[in-house]
């Protein structure tokens, strides 16, 4: 049905893809899987030509006996939302925020001409109940900012189908939502391509979503198509070594050896944390919300916990309350024995660091890596051997010391992510809290980073508490989990029990949701 | 603004006011307009605080070196300068109220009379500039945010930066020699009055507009290019191109309204400017604005008349402000729910 012959693609000159040539028949789906930076969107991108300024492209992209890449900009509009879809992956600013729904869906109907504005209305109420937004719910006048993230890739979805396309493209459709919201929108997205008999071209970085979603899969690396078969067939066999290493990379579990104290380094116990919200009348209360509804959990020294939930469910809050960033109302954390408070001395807070999940978004981009380095040391005063520790964090996390001369938009995000480590160690601490650490990372980089993490935590005695909506991450380096939902703990226990045995529903929900991998036969 | 915008803010203010959103919108107004109400005082307070402190007896500047004690002291009495503190605010206050600003020390009329007649000049006068500022700006806006880094945006940025730059005054002489001498198709100064019909009024005030307008318009049109470039960058622009929309329709129909905001906020700010700040375009052009009169009345420390001019200036940019407010609210749903 859709054919790509020979594209190749550069931008302001530089090649982003290279002979790539594919083929999809309707109610099929193909699965393009790669890394950041291989090209798999910038072939979505090439189908609906909306590429960036500066783009050249070449070779044929035919739908239906339809040279795409011979029409003009006008008749593209035409082809774009009508037989073409497409989704996206930030469901959360995918739609105009200023505009309902209803007449988000309804556009698509009215831009093409192909309903009045009362009949494009019906249709949009129509596809809307379709992707599982009822009338009684979510009226037409609904706002994207009243709806969760899962019902605003619901609407994407509305919109993006409501003409009936041949051709559904959807870019990393769930990357951004919670394993259980993903099951869903898989579910439908599959559900869909069967019952409108839509072929569907599905980007996605995760090898297994695509073995869960496609029927046929490629695998791209720097612009090129590696390897390519029936999903199966191909991840049974595969045969080129990116693709062996890609799937190695995404089920890694490093080597680690137990080396936990009897005595607890974090007692957290009754904790509890509101915040108060807006008034609802003018002079009415201030009503409250109780974001973490009494919590006990307690982290041994050396002990590596897990600590998983889905979006909402208070792990950050209590993260920062762990921190020591904000107050609590009630209950108490102590780190050895001291108790954790915004206020508390320096020398604690130096005991306890953390690694956030974007480094980019948390280093200054002005500074070098050296100030980076040492900005712990604002809190507790500079070290006569400064330049000697950076030297020393910097090789710890596997870069040189030449590297604290240079500002963070020169590295990649997985050496990021190792000056965030390394910013961490510096102030030698027992405590490190690693909050979706790994989430933003390719899984090749992802793997060499919990084998860093592994390493480190074995070399220094290392305390972890590890915080990821990613089950299979949680599961390859904590010897202990906790499930948390709506405020509260609802599970835990050791690791391996847990997941091989879930006792409580939620539990249970969330480890059916998540995709697996199958096992190679190797 | 495209037509299609004026009916789409139509249908939205209905559905604001008269649909299910009706309690969020008064919800929203009912907390800006307290807000309002305690600004007013704020500044009622403020602005008697610093005319008391202003060095100066009004009563013995006005009645000369050589007056007696006892007479300056009669005066001060007759302007109602004795008595406590709290008293007179109270008395100014409640004056204001009643509509009742007090008279003039110098000119000896009530202060209302002379800030009416002023304000028949300098209202119109900044709707006028306002209107023609918004009017060039947002088209201009738009179109150098659609041919971004070509030709068109430089030349429209490099315009703009010379309407900012260049002050208002020599645009406005620029004009009396252009439009009024040269070309003798306005008049270069001077106001006949609305009593003798809207036309020869508005033909009067058109250069002065036009000055005050043309460095508003260079600042609001870049506002405006660069708000929509921001939006164009978002996500849901790709969503709408992706639906089929051309690059034009998606700005229209999807970066103009969240573009709005900072547009807004800038439009506000230049009205109450254009309020009480063309006094030097009121000079150029012998009008007997606002700002004129403020600019005398300190002079002859006709304080009264100060109070009572920077009073109602206050209040007119609370209200702009209360105004834009609720505008954000009908352009922003967000807004509307408190988010």
């Amino acid at each position: 049905m859709i054919t790509l012959d020979q594209i190749n693609l550069s931008i302001g000159g530089k090649p982003i893809l290279r002979d790539v040539s594919l083929r999809l028949q309707a109610g099929k789906t193909l699965g393009i899987v790669g890394e950041s930076g291989s090209g798999k969107s910038m072939t979505a991108l090439s189908i609906m030509r909306l590429l960036p300024q500066g783009a050249e492209l070449s070779g044929k992209v035919t739908l239906e006996e339809r040279e795409l890449t011979a029409l003009g900009e006008r008749q593209m509009c035409a082809v774009r939302g009508a037989e073409v879809g497409m989704i996206f992956q930030e469901p959360m600013t995918a739609l105009n925020p200023v505009q309902s729904i209803g007449d988000q869906v309804a556009e698509t109907l009215l831009i093409h001409g192909a309903a009045s504005r009362s009949e494009a209305a019906r249709i949009a109420r129509e596809r809307l109940a379709r992707v599982g937004l009822t009338s009684d719910r979510f009226p037409l006048d609904r706002y994207p900012h009243e709806l969760s993230g899962g019902q605003r890739q619901r609407v994407c979805i509305a919109l993006a189908i409501a003409l009936r396309p041949k051709l559904l493209i959807a870019d990393e459709p769930t990357t951004a939502l919670d394993v259980t919201t993903q099951a869903q929108i898989l579910g439908l997205i599959r559900e869909l391509v069967r019952e409108e008999g839509m072929g569907c071209l599905f980007i996605t970085h995760d090898l297994a979503v695509v073995a869960e979603m496609a029927d046929d899969v490629a695998v791209m690396k720097a612009g090129q198509v590696v390897e390519r078969g029936a999903t199966d067939a191909l991840l049974h066999d595969m045969q080129h070594p990116y693709t062996k290493a890609l799937f190695e990379a995404s089920r890694h579990c490093p080597v680690r050896i137990p080396q936990m104290d009897e005595a607890h380094l974090l007692e957290v116990s009754g904790a509890v944390r509101d915040y108060t919200l807006r008034r609802q009348r003018l002079f009415g209360p201030r009503p409250s919300f109780r974001a973490v509804d009494g919590v006990d959990l307690r982290i041994r020294r050396g002990e590596s916990l897990g600590l998983v939930g889905e979006s909402g469910c208070g792990k950050s809050t209590l993260t920062r309350a762990i921190l020591g960033l904000e107050p609590l109302q009630g209950g108490e954390i102590r780190l050895d024995g001291q108790t954790v408070t915004p206020d508390m001395p320096a020398d604690l807070r130096r005991r306890m660091q953390v690694v956030f999940q974007d480094p980019y978004g948390s280093f200054n981009p002005r500074h070098k890596v050296s100030r980076l380095l040492s900005e712990p040391f604002h809190l507790l005063g500079r070290p006569a051997d400064l330049d000697a520790r950076i030297g020393e964090v910097l090789e710890q996390v596997g870069l040189s010391s030449a590297d604290a001369d240079r500002f963070p938009h020169e590295f990649s995000g997985g050496q990021r992510q190792r000056i965030a480590i390394a910013r961490a160690l510096i102030t030698r601490p027992e405590l490190i809290v690693l909050d979706e650490a790994v989430s933003a990372l390719d899984v090749s980089i992802r793997a060499q980073i919990l084998d860093l993490l592994a390493e480190l935590q074995h070399r220094h005695g290392l305390t972890y508490l590890f915080i990821s909506h990613d089950l299979t991450v949680v599961r390859a380096i904590t010897d202990r989990v906790l499930v948390m939902k709506a405020g509260r703990i609802v599970e835990q226990g050791e690791t391996e029990a847990v997941f091989n045995a879930p006792s409580h529903p939620y539990t249970r929900a969330l480890l059916e949701a998540a995709p697996v991998l199958p096992l190679a036969a190797e | 603004m495209p037509s299609r915008m004026a009916s789409r803010d139509a249908s939205l203010w209905h559905r604001a006011v008269g649909g299910t959103n009706v309690r969020p919108m008064i919800h929203y107004a009912a907390t800006r307009l307290i807000s309002l109400a305690l600004s007013l005082l704020a500044a009622s307070l403020v602005i008697f605080a610093v005319v008391e402190v202003i060095p100066g007896d009004p009563a013995s500047f006005m009645l000369g070196l050589n007056a007696s004690e006892d007479t300056v002291a009669a005066l001060r009495d007759d302007l109602g300068l004795s008595g406590g503190l709290l008293e007179r605010y109270v008395a100014w206050v409640g004056g204001m109220l009643t509509g009742d600003f007090g008279t003039s020390y110098t000119y000896r009329v009530p202060v209302s009379e002379l800030v009416a007649a002023r304000l028949w000049v300098s209202l119109p006068l900044a709707l006028y500039a306002l209107a023609l500022s918004t009017v060039i700006a947002l088209p201009v806006g738009m179109l150098a945010a659609a041919r971004r880094g070509r030709p068109t945006d430089y030349g429209i940025m490099g315009a703009t930066q010379l309407g900012i730059a260049v002050p208002n005054f020599w645009f406005a002489m620029l004009l009396v020699v252009l439009l009024a001498i040269t070309w003798p198709i306005f008049p270069s100064g001077g106001f006949p009055g609305w009593d003798g019909g809207i036309g020869p009024a508005l033909r009067a005030l058109t250069l002065p507009a036009v000055a005050l307008a043309l460095p508003q318009a260079s600042i609001l049109a870049r506002v405006m290019r660069s708000a929509l470039i921001e939006t164009l960058n978002q996500d849901y622009i790709r969503t709408a191109r992706a639906k089929g929309l051309t690059e034009g329709q998606a700005i229209r129909r999807h970066g103009m309204r969240n573009a709005m905001i900072p547009v807004l906020t800038i439009i506000g700010m230049q009205f109450s400017f254009l309020l009480a700040g063309a006094i030097i375009i009121e000079k150029v052009f012998f009008l007997p604005g606002l700002g004129l009169l403020i600019f005398q009345g300190i002079t002859q420390r006709d304080l009264i008349v100060v109070e009572s001019v920077v009073m109602l200036l206050v209040f007119a940019v609370i209200l702009v402000t209360f105004l834009v407010d609720l505008a954000y609210a009908l352009v922003d749903p967000r807004l509307r729910h408190g988010r």
